[in-house]
Protein backbone atom coordinates (compact mmCIF):
# COMPACT_ATOMS: atom_id res chain seq x y z
CA UNK A 1 0.00 0.00 0.00
CA UNK A 2 0.77 3.71 -0.81
CA UNK A 3 2.36 5.60 2.08
CA UNK A 4 0.07 8.53 3.81
CA UNK A 5 0.63 12.17 2.16
CA UNK A 6 0.68 13.07 5.94
CA UNK A 7 3.60 10.88 6.84
CA UNK A 8 2.19 11.18 11.43
CA UNK A 9 -0.79 9.21 9.87
CA UNK A 10 2.11 6.21 8.93
CA UNK A 11 3.59 6.24 12.32
CA UNK A 12 0.48 5.93 14.24
CA UNK A 13 -1.00 3.50 12.77
CA UNK A 14 2.23 1.63 12.58
CA UNK A 15 2.62 2.24 16.73
CA UNK A 16 -1.28 0.90 16.99
CA UNK A 17 0.26 -2.35 15.11
CA UNK A 18 3.57 -2.42 17.14
CA UNK A 19 1.59 -2.62 20.34
CA UNK A 20 -0.87 -5.03 19.04
CA UNK A 21 2.36 -7.63 18.14
CA UNK A 22 3.67 -6.92 21.42
CA UNK A 23 0.35 -7.56 23.79
CA UNK A 24 0.31 -10.63 21.64
CA UNK A 25 3.81 -11.38 22.06
CA UNK A 26 3.00 -11.25 25.93
CA UNK A 27 0.10 -13.25 25.85
CA UNK A 28 1.65 -16.32 24.32
CA UNK A 29 4.16 -16.30 26.82
CA UNK A 30 1.55 -15.99 29.53
CA UNK A 31 -0.02 -19.11 28.32
CA UNK A 32 3.12 -20.93 28.28
CA UNK A 33 5.07 -19.92 30.99
CA UNK A 34 1.34 -20.55 33.46
CA UNK A 35 1.35 -23.91 31.88
CA UNK A 36 5.06 -24.56 32.54
CA UNK A 37 4.43 -23.12 36.61
CA UNK A 38 1.20 -25.76 35.84
CA UNK A 39 3.60 -28.90 34.86
CA UNK A 40 6.37 -28.19 37.07
CA UNK A 41 4.62 -27.50 38.89
CA UNK A 42 6.13 -23.97 39.98
CA UNK A 43 3.95 -21.34 41.97
CA UNK A 44 6.89 -18.78 42.19
CA UNK A 45 6.83 -18.92 38.25
CA UNK A 46 3.01 -18.45 38.33
CA UNK A 47 3.37 -15.52 40.52
CA UNK A 48 5.21 -14.00 38.26
CA UNK A 49 2.71 -14.83 35.39
CA UNK A 50 -0.12 -13.07 37.58
CA UNK A 51 1.98 -9.71 37.90
CA UNK A 52 3.07 -9.79 34.10
CA UNK A 53 -0.69 -9.88 32.88
CA UNK A 54 -0.57 -5.78 34.49
CA UNK A 55 2.11 -4.93 31.28
CA UNK A 56 -0.91 -6.29 28.85
CA UNK A 57 -3.54 -4.68 30.74
CA UNK A 58 -2.09 -1.67 30.25
CA UNK A 59 -0.85 -1.70 26.04
CA UNK A 60 -4.18 -2.10 25.98
CA UNK A 61 -5.27 1.23 27.57
CA UNK A 62 -2.60 2.99 25.32
CA UNK A 63 -3.77 0.86 22.31
CA UNK A 64 -7.25 2.52 23.37
CA UNK A 65 -5.91 5.76 23.71
CA UNK A 66 -3.92 5.83 20.41
CA UNK A 67 -6.90 4.88 18.83
CA UNK A 68 -9.05 6.87 20.20
CA UNK A 69 -6.54 9.85 19.24
CA UNK A 70 -6.09 8.59 15.91
CA UNK A 71 -9.65 8.93 15.35
CA UNK A 72 -10.50 11.98 16.47
CA UNK A 73 -7.12 13.65 14.83
CA UNK A 74 -7.12 11.71 11.28
CA UNK A 75 -10.83 10.67 10.70
CA UNK A 76 -9.54 7.28 9.20
CA UNK A 77 -11.36 5.71 6.37
CA UNK A 78 -11.90 2.53 4.15
CA UNK A 79 -8.82 0.03 5.43
CA UNK A 80 -7.67 2.45 7.59
CA UNK A 81 -10.65 2.87 9.56
CA UNK A 82 -10.83 -0.72 9.79
CA UNK A 83 -7.89 -1.17 11.42
CA UNK A 84 -7.94 0.87 13.91
CA UNK A 85 -11.03 -0.54 14.90
CA UNK A 86 -10.04 -4.02 14.62
CA UNK A 87 -6.48 -2.58 16.83
CA UNK A 88 -8.88 -1.61 19.38
CA UNK A 89 -11.21 -5.11 19.53
CA UNK A 90 -7.95 -7.25 19.36
CA UNK A 91 -6.35 -4.95 21.94
CA UNK A 92 -9.56 -6.20 24.39
CA UNK A 93 -9.96 -9.84 23.12
CA UNK A 94 -6.00 -9.95 23.40
CA UNK A 95 -6.84 -8.71 27.72
CA UNK A 96 -9.18 -11.63 28.19
CA UNK A 97 -6.55 -13.93 26.19
CA UNK A 98 -4.02 -12.68 29.00
CA UNK A 99 -6.87 -12.87 32.28
CA UNK A 100 -7.01 -16.47 30.89
CA UNK A 101 -3.41 -17.64 31.23
CA UNK A 102 -3.35 -15.40 34.47
CA UNK A 103 -6.33 -17.71 35.78
CA UNK A 104 -4.28 -20.88 35.11
CA UNK A 105 -1.58 -19.55 37.17
CA UNK A 106 -3.74 -18.91 39.55
CA UNK A 107 -5.08 -22.71 39.74
CA UNK A 108 -1.06 -23.79 39.68
CA UNK A 109 -0.63 -23.37 43.83
CA UNK A 110 -4.46 -25.06 44.57
CA UNK A 111 -3.38 -28.25 42.26
CA UNK A 112 -0.22 -28.05 43.63
CA UNK A 113 -1.47 -27.93 47.54
CA UNK A 114 -3.76 -30.21 46.80
CA UNK A 115 -2.12 -33.52 46.64
CA UNK A 116 -3.17 -35.10 49.87
CA UNK A 117 -0.89 -38.13 49.09
CA UNK A 118 2.01 -36.04 49.09
CA UNK A 119 3.89 -35.37 45.34
CA UNK A 120 0.82 -37.29 44.14
CA UNK A 121 1.15 -36.05 40.44
CA UNK A 122 -2.04 -36.59 38.27
CA UNK A 123 -1.74 -38.33 34.92
CA UNK A 124 -4.22 -36.81 32.48
CA UNK A 125 -1.78 -33.16 33.49
CA UNK A 126 0.03 -34.49 30.79
CA UNK A 127 -2.55 -33.98 28.27
CA UNK A 128 -2.69 -30.35 28.77
CA UNK A 129 0.80 -28.54 27.55
CA UNK A 130 0.33 -30.02 24.40
CA UNK A 131 -3.18 -28.17 24.16
CA UNK A 132 -1.97 -25.09 25.22
CA UNK A 133 0.34 -24.93 22.79
CA UNK A 134 -2.60 -25.64 19.81
CA UNK A 135 -4.37 -22.83 21.66
CA UNK A 136 -1.41 -20.67 21.23
CA UNK A 137 0.19 -21.04 18.17
CA UNK A 138 -3.79 -19.79 17.33
CA UNK A 139 -2.98 -16.94 19.00
CA UNK A 140 0.53 -16.83 17.19
CA UNK A 141 -0.75 -17.07 14.19
CA UNK A 142 -4.15 -15.12 14.22
CA UNK A 143 -1.47 -11.89 15.46
CA UNK A 144 1.03 -12.80 12.60
CA UNK A 145 -1.99 -12.61 10.13
CA UNK A 146 -3.13 -9.06 11.87
CA UNK A 147 0.48 -8.10 11.27
CA UNK A 148 0.99 -9.63 7.40
CA UNK A 149 -2.57 -8.36 6.77
CA UNK A 150 -3.39 -11.98 5.20
CA UNK A 151 -7.25 -12.91 5.13
CA UNK A 152 -6.31 -15.95 4.11
CA UNK A 153 -4.07 -17.18 7.59
CA UNK A 154 -6.83 -15.36 9.34
CA UNK A 155 -9.42 -17.62 7.98
CA UNK A 156 -7.20 -20.96 8.66
CA UNK A 157 -6.84 -19.95 12.45
CA UNK A 158 -10.82 -20.02 12.58
CA UNK A 159 -11.06 -23.23 10.86
CA UNK A 160 -8.25 -25.11 13.23
CA UNK A 161 -10.43 -23.95 15.83
CA UNK A 162 -12.69 -26.97 15.60
CA UNK A 163 -9.46 -29.56 16.22
CA UNK A 164 -9.04 -27.28 19.62
CA UNK A 165 -12.48 -28.37 20.52
CA UNK A 166 -11.94 -31.57 19.69
CA UNK A 167 -8.99 -31.49 21.97
CA UNK A 168 -11.10 -30.55 24.82
CA UNK A 169 -14.02 -32.86 24.74
CA UNK A 170 -11.76 -35.62 24.70
CA UNK A 171 -9.50 -33.78 28.09
CA UNK A 172 -13.06 -33.43 29.20
CA UNK A 173 -14.04 -36.63 29.05
CA UNK A 174 -10.86 -37.98 30.45
CA UNK A 175 -10.26 -35.94 33.46
CA UNK A 176 -14.22 -36.95 34.39
CA UNK A 177 -13.35 -40.39 34.07
CA UNK A 178 -10.06 -39.93 36.32
CA UNK A 179 -12.59 -38.19 38.35
CA UNK A 180 -14.48 -41.54 38.85
CA UNK A 181 -11.89 -43.65 39.50
CA UNK A 182 -10.11 -41.09 42.10
CA UNK A 183 -12.68 -39.06 44.11
CA UNK A 184 -9.60 -37.85 46.27
CA UNK A 185 -8.55 -35.88 43.67
CA UNK A 186 -11.95 -34.59 42.27
CA UNK A 187 -11.35 -31.05 43.79
CA UNK A 188 -7.63 -30.59 41.68
CA UNK A 189 -8.67 -32.58 38.71
CA UNK A 190 -11.80 -30.02 38.92
CA UNK A 191 -8.93 -27.37 38.46
CA UNK A 192 -7.88 -28.80 35.59
CA UNK A 193 -11.15 -28.76 34.10
CA UNK A 194 -10.70 -25.50 34.26
CA UNK A 195 -7.52 -24.91 33.18
CA UNK A 196 -8.67 -26.89 30.01
CA UNK A 197 -11.47 -24.55 29.40
CA UNK A 198 -9.67 -21.55 29.79
CA UNK A 199 -7.11 -22.68 26.82
CA UNK A 200 -10.63 -23.73 24.69
CA UNK A 201 -11.40 -20.05 25.49
CA UNK A 202 -8.54 -18.71 24.45
CA UNK A 203 -8.92 -20.63 21.42
CA UNK A 204 -12.12 -18.79 21.07
CA UNK A 205 -10.62 -15.28 21.45
CA UNK A 206 -7.95 -16.47 19.19
CA UNK A 207 -10.85 -16.78 16.35
CA UNK A 208 -12.59 -13.85 17.04
CA UNK A 209 -9.25 -11.87 16.47
CA UNK A 210 -8.93 -13.57 13.40
CA UNK A 211 -12.11 -12.92 12.26
CA UNK A 212 -11.40 -9.32 13.25
CA UNK A 213 -8.06 -9.22 11.02
CA UNK A 214 -10.24 -10.89 7.98
CA UNK A 215 -12.29 -7.54 8.39
CA UNK A 216 -9.67 -5.50 8.43
CA UNK A 217 -8.14 -6.99 5.23
CA UNK A 218 -11.04 -7.26 3.59
CA UNK A 219 -14.05 -4.67 4.40
CA UNK A 220 -16.23 -7.60 4.90
CA UNK A 221 -17.59 -10.40 7.39
CA UNK A 222 -16.00 -14.06 7.36
CA UNK A 223 -18.62 -16.26 6.73
CA UNK A 224 -20.37 -17.59 9.38
CA UNK A 225 -19.43 -20.83 10.05
CA UNK A 226 -20.09 -24.10 11.93
CA UNK A 227 -17.17 -23.90 14.49
CA UNK A 228 -18.25 -27.12 16.69
CA UNK A 229 -20.79 -29.93 17.61
CA UNK A 230 -23.42 -29.71 20.33
CA UNK A 231 -20.57 -29.90 22.96
CA UNK A 232 -19.44 -26.16 21.97
CA UNK A 233 -21.46 -24.33 24.69
CA UNK A 234 -20.47 -26.85 28.06
CA UNK A 235 -18.80 -25.64 30.57
CA UNK B 1 -28.71 2.09 -24.67
CA UNK B 2 -30.53 0.95 -21.05
CA UNK B 3 -32.80 3.48 -19.67
CA UNK B 4 -32.91 3.25 -15.54
CA UNK B 5 -36.95 4.70 -14.81
CA UNK B 6 -35.93 5.12 -11.04
CA UNK B 7 -33.67 7.18 -12.09
CA UNK B 8 -34.05 11.50 -12.24
CA UNK B 9 -31.05 11.93 -14.53
CA UNK B 10 -29.34 9.46 -16.23
CA UNK B 11 -25.99 10.17 -18.24
CA UNK B 12 -24.68 8.13 -20.75
CA UNK B 13 -21.11 8.30 -21.94
CA UNK B 14 -20.84 12.30 -21.58
CA UNK B 15 -17.78 13.47 -22.23
CA UNK B 16 -16.56 16.69 -22.19
CA UNK B 17 -13.97 18.90 -24.19
CA UNK B 18 -13.01 22.34 -23.50
CA UNK B 19 -10.84 22.94 -26.88
CA UNK B 20 -8.68 20.02 -27.60
CA UNK B 21 -8.83 19.12 -23.63
CA UNK B 22 -11.05 16.48 -22.63
CA UNK B 23 -12.35 17.16 -19.34
CA UNK B 24 -14.63 14.12 -18.90
CA UNK B 25 -13.96 10.90 -20.47
CA UNK B 26 -17.05 8.56 -21.53
CA UNK B 27 -18.99 8.93 -18.25
CA UNK B 28 -22.20 7.09 -17.50
CA UNK B 29 -23.89 7.54 -13.85
CA UNK B 30 -27.67 7.50 -12.74
CA UNK B 31 -29.11 10.61 -10.55
CA UNK B 32 -31.80 8.76 -7.57
CA UNK B 33 -34.49 10.55 -7.37
CA UNK B 34 -34.73 10.48 -3.67
CA UNK B 35 -30.99 10.64 -2.52
CA UNK B 36 -28.45 12.90 -1.87
CA UNK B 37 -25.42 12.11 -4.28
CA UNK B 38 -21.91 13.14 -3.65
CA UNK B 39 -19.04 13.39 -6.00
CA UNK B 40 -15.55 13.67 -5.12
CA UNK B 41 -12.30 13.32 -6.56
CA UNK B 42 -8.80 15.39 -6.50
CA UNK B 43 -8.86 19.11 -8.12
CA UNK B 44 -9.18 19.47 -11.45
CA UNK B 45 -10.69 15.13 -11.60
CA UNK B 46 -13.71 16.97 -13.86
CA UNK B 47 -16.33 16.58 -11.33
CA UNK B 48 -17.88 19.99 -10.94
CA UNK B 49 -17.62 20.18 -14.88
CA UNK B 50 -19.86 17.30 -15.14
CA UNK B 51 -21.93 18.62 -12.77
CA UNK B 52 -22.11 21.44 -14.81
CA UNK B 53 -23.76 19.60 -17.65
CA UNK B 54 -26.31 18.30 -15.68
CA UNK B 55 -27.74 21.58 -16.28
CA UNK B 56 -26.04 23.00 -19.25
CA UNK B 57 -24.18 25.24 -17.47
CA UNK B 58 -21.14 24.64 -19.35
CA UNK B 59 -23.18 26.44 -22.49
CA UNK B 60 -21.85 29.71 -21.55
CA UNK B 61 -17.96 28.41 -21.88
CA UNK B 62 -17.31 29.17 -25.27
CA UNK B 63 -14.74 26.41 -26.01
CA UNK B 64 -16.92 23.69 -24.41
CA UNK B 65 -18.69 20.93 -26.13
CA UNK B 66 -20.36 18.20 -24.60
CA UNK B 67 -20.97 14.51 -26.40
CA UNK B 68 -23.31 11.71 -25.08
CA UNK B 69 -26.64 11.83 -23.67
CA UNK B 70 -28.25 13.19 -20.58
CA UNK B 71 -31.86 12.59 -19.91
CA UNK B 72 -33.79 14.03 -17.74
CA UNK B 73 -37.19 12.13 -16.67
CA UNK B 74 -35.93 10.28 -19.86
CA UNK B 75 -35.83 13.63 -21.84
CA UNK B 76 -32.72 14.65 -23.73
CA UNK B 77 -31.35 18.24 -22.06
CA UNK B 78 -29.44 18.52 -25.43
CA UNK B 79 -31.76 18.31 -27.44
CA UNK B 80 -32.52 21.46 -29.56
CA UNK B 81 -35.95 21.56 -28.84
CA UNK B 82 -34.98 22.23 -24.78
CA UNK B 83 -35.46 25.74 -23.39
CA UNK B 84 -32.85 26.18 -20.60
CA UNK B 85 -33.70 28.67 -19.08
CA UNK B 86 -36.66 25.99 -18.04
CA UNK B 87 -34.24 22.79 -17.81
CA UNK B 88 -32.33 25.59 -15.07
CA UNK B 89 -34.96 26.19 -13.39
CA UNK B 90 -36.05 22.43 -13.33
CA UNK B 91 -32.26 22.01 -12.41
CA UNK B 92 -30.87 24.57 -10.02
CA UNK B 93 -27.85 25.27 -8.77
CA UNK B 94 -26.04 26.43 -5.82
CA UNK B 95 -22.44 27.79 -5.99
CA UNK B 96 -18.98 27.69 -3.53
CA UNK B 97 -19.43 31.33 -2.73
CA UNK B 98 -22.64 32.29 -1.62
CA UNK B 99 -24.06 34.60 -4.45
CA UNK B 100 -27.15 37.22 -3.78
CA UNK B 101 -28.36 39.43 -6.04
CA UNK B 102 -27.58 42.90 -4.85
CA UNK B 103 -31.06 43.38 -3.92
CA UNK B 104 -33.18 42.88 -0.81
CA UNK B 105 -34.17 39.02 0.84
CA UNK B 106 -37.52 39.59 -0.44
CA UNK B 107 -36.21 39.99 -4.06
CA UNK B 108 -33.47 36.97 -4.12
CA UNK B 109 -36.42 34.61 -3.82
CA UNK B 110 -39.08 36.33 -5.23
CA UNK B 111 -37.18 36.64 -8.40
CA UNK B 112 -37.58 33.64 -10.38
CA UNK B 113 -40.90 32.73 -9.62
CA UNK B 114 -41.51 36.33 -11.16
CA UNK B 115 -40.04 36.33 -14.21
CA UNK B 116 -40.57 32.31 -14.43
CA UNK B 117 -44.26 33.03 -13.53
CA UNK B 118 -45.31 30.90 -11.25
CA UNK B 119 -46.39 33.55 -9.13
CA UNK B 120 -47.83 37.10 -10.06
CA UNK B 121 -50.11 38.40 -7.33
CA UNK B 122 -48.50 39.53 -4.20
CA UNK B 123 -50.01 36.96 -1.68
CA UNK B 124 -49.04 34.30 -3.72
CA UNK B 125 -45.38 35.86 -3.96
CA UNK B 126 -45.42 36.21 -0.51
CA UNK B 127 -46.49 32.22 0.14
CA UNK B 128 -43.98 31.42 -2.32
CA UNK B 129 -41.23 33.17 -0.56
CA UNK B 130 -41.73 32.26 2.99
CA UNK B 131 -42.30 29.10 1.65
CA UNK B 132 -38.80 28.98 0.16
CA UNK B 133 -36.98 30.66 3.60
CA UNK B 134 -38.66 28.15 5.84
CA UNK B 135 -37.72 25.21 3.57
CA UNK B 136 -34.14 26.29 3.22
CA UNK B 137 -34.29 26.89 7.07
CA UNK B 138 -33.81 30.89 7.05
CA UNK B 139 -37.41 32.27 7.14
CA UNK B 140 -36.73 32.29 11.63
CA UNK B 141 -34.09 34.54 11.18
CA UNK B 142 -34.92 36.88 8.53
CA UNK B 143 -38.49 36.98 8.31
CA UNK B 144 -38.62 40.51 10.07
CA UNK B 145 -35.84 41.91 8.01
CA UNK B 146 -37.27 41.16 4.45
CA UNK B 147 -36.39 44.48 2.94
CA UNK B 148 -32.96 44.19 3.67
CA UNK B 149 -30.50 43.79 1.25
CA UNK B 150 -29.14 39.41 0.58
CA UNK B 151 -25.50 40.54 0.66
CA UNK B 152 -26.08 41.88 4.85
CA UNK B 153 -26.36 38.57 5.63
CA UNK B 154 -23.37 36.48 6.86
CA UNK B 155 -22.13 33.96 4.56
CA UNK B 156 -23.69 30.86 5.72
CA UNK B 157 -27.48 32.93 5.30
CA UNK B 158 -26.54 33.87 2.42
CA UNK B 159 -26.04 30.28 0.95
CA UNK B 160 -29.56 29.62 2.69
CA UNK B 161 -31.16 32.04 0.62
CA UNK B 162 -29.31 30.95 -2.12
CA UNK B 163 -30.83 27.84 -1.34
CA UNK B 164 -34.08 29.24 -0.79
CA UNK B 165 -33.72 31.43 -3.99
CA UNK B 166 -33.01 27.72 -5.91
CA UNK B 167 -35.55 25.80 -4.47
CA UNK B 168 -38.55 29.33 -5.05
CA UNK B 169 -38.47 28.18 -8.64
CA UNK B 170 -39.64 24.42 -7.38
CA UNK B 171 -36.77 22.77 -9.29
CA UNK B 172 -36.42 18.77 -9.11
CA UNK B 173 -32.88 18.78 -8.65
CA UNK B 174 -30.29 20.99 -6.71
CA UNK B 175 -26.64 21.00 -7.93
CA UNK B 176 -24.65 22.02 -5.55
CA UNK B 177 -20.95 22.97 -5.95
CA UNK B 178 -18.81 22.84 -2.75
CA UNK B 179 -21.44 24.82 -1.33
CA UNK B 180 -19.55 24.89 2.27
CA UNK B 181 -16.19 25.31 1.52
CA UNK B 182 -16.60 29.23 2.27
CA UNK B 183 -18.55 28.41 5.50
CA UNK B 184 -17.54 27.64 8.64
CA UNK B 185 -18.28 24.75 11.01
CA UNK B 186 -21.66 26.00 12.03
CA UNK B 187 -22.70 27.39 9.19
CA UNK B 188 -21.73 23.92 7.34
CA UNK B 189 -23.61 21.93 9.91
CA UNK B 190 -26.81 24.22 9.11
CA UNK B 191 -26.28 23.52 5.52
CA UNK B 192 -25.60 19.88 6.16
CA UNK B 193 -28.82 19.39 7.68
CA UNK B 194 -30.75 21.72 5.27
CA UNK B 195 -29.30 19.17 2.21
CA UNK B 196 -30.70 16.03 4.88
CA UNK B 197 -34.50 17.99 4.99
CA UNK B 198 -34.45 18.72 1.33
CA UNK B 199 -33.82 14.70 0.29
CA UNK B 200 -36.22 13.17 -1.09
CA UNK B 201 -38.44 16.28 -2.45
CA UNK B 202 -35.50 16.96 -4.87
CA UNK B 203 -32.93 14.75 -6.11
CA UNK B 204 -29.63 16.03 -4.62
CA UNK B 205 -26.27 16.01 -6.31
CA UNK B 206 -23.18 17.71 -4.52
CA UNK B 207 -19.80 18.26 -5.18
CA UNK B 208 -17.60 18.58 -2.18
CA UNK B 209 -13.76 18.18 -1.34
CA UNK B 210 -14.75 17.44 2.50
CA UNK B 211 -14.78 13.29 2.35
CA UNK B 212 -16.61 13.67 5.86
CA UNK B 213 -19.14 15.57 3.67
CA UNK B 214 -19.41 13.11 1.70
CA UNK B 215 -20.16 10.45 3.74
CA UNK B 216 -22.32 12.51 6.25
CA UNK B 217 -24.98 13.90 3.73
CA UNK B 218 -25.16 11.15 1.44
CA UNK B 219 -26.26 8.10 0.47
CA UNK B 220 -24.47 7.63 -2.97
CA UNK B 221 -20.94 8.40 -4.03
CA UNK B 222 -18.94 8.60 -7.20
CA UNK B 223 -15.41 9.02 -7.29
CA UNK B 224 -13.83 10.92 -10.33
CA UNK B 225 -10.01 10.92 -11.32
CA UNK B 226 -8.67 12.65 -14.48
CA UNK B 227 -12.05 13.16 -16.17
CA UNK B 228 -12.84 9.42 -15.58
CA UNK B 229 -15.74 8.11 -13.42
CA UNK B 230 -13.78 5.92 -10.80
CA UNK B 231 -16.60 4.41 -8.66
CA UNK B 232 -19.78 4.73 -8.18
CA UNK B 233 -21.39 3.44 -5.19
CA UNK B 234 -23.04 3.32 -1.80
CA UNK B 235 -21.63 5.87 0.52
CA UNK B 236 -21.26 3.50 3.28
CA UNK B 237 -19.49 0.72 0.77
CA UNK B 238 -17.48 3.93 -0.62
CA UNK B 239 -15.68 4.95 2.54
CA UNK B 240 -15.62 1.40 4.65
CA UNK B 241 -14.51 -0.76 2.09
CA UNK B 242 -13.96 0.64 -1.96
CA UNK B 243 -13.26 -1.87 -4.32
CA UNK B 244 -11.03 0.64 -6.32
CA UNK B 245 -7.42 0.91 -5.23
CA UNK B 246 -7.64 4.52 -6.61
CA UNK B 247 -10.31 5.08 -4.58
CA UNK B 248 -9.03 3.82 -1.55
CA UNK B 249 -5.66 5.81 -1.68
CA UNK B 250 -7.80 9.01 -2.39
CA UNK B 251 -9.97 8.76 0.38
CA UNK B 252 -7.59 7.57 2.88
CA UNK B 253 -5.25 10.34 1.88
CA UNK B 254 -3.04 8.22 0.11
CA UNK B 255 -3.45 10.25 -3.39
CA UNK B 256 -0.06 10.75 -4.92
Amino acid sequence: MVDHTVKAFDADIGQLRGMISQMGGLAEDAIGLAMQALARPDPQLAARVRADDKAIDAIEAEVERLAVRIIALRAPMAVDLREVVAALKIAAVVERIGDYAKNIAKRVPMIEGGSEGGGHRIEPLSLLPSMARMASDMVRHALDAFAARDAEAAVRVVESDAALDDFYDSIFRTLVTYMVENPRTISQVAHLLFVAKNLERIGDHATNVAEMVYFAATGTQMADRDRGGPDKDRS
Amino acid sequence: MIHNPSAKISAREVSVFYGANQAIDTVSIDVDRDNVLAFIGPSGCGKSTFLRTLNRMNDTVASARVSGEILLDGEDIYAPSMDVVQLRARVGMVFQKPNPFPKSIYENVAYGPRIHGLATARADLDAMVEQSLRRAGLWDEVKDRLTDSGTALSGGQQQRLCIARAIAVDPEVILMDEPCSALDPIATAKIEELIHELKGRYAIVIVTHNMQQAARVSQQTAFFHLGRLVEFGATSDIFTNPREERTRDYITGRYG
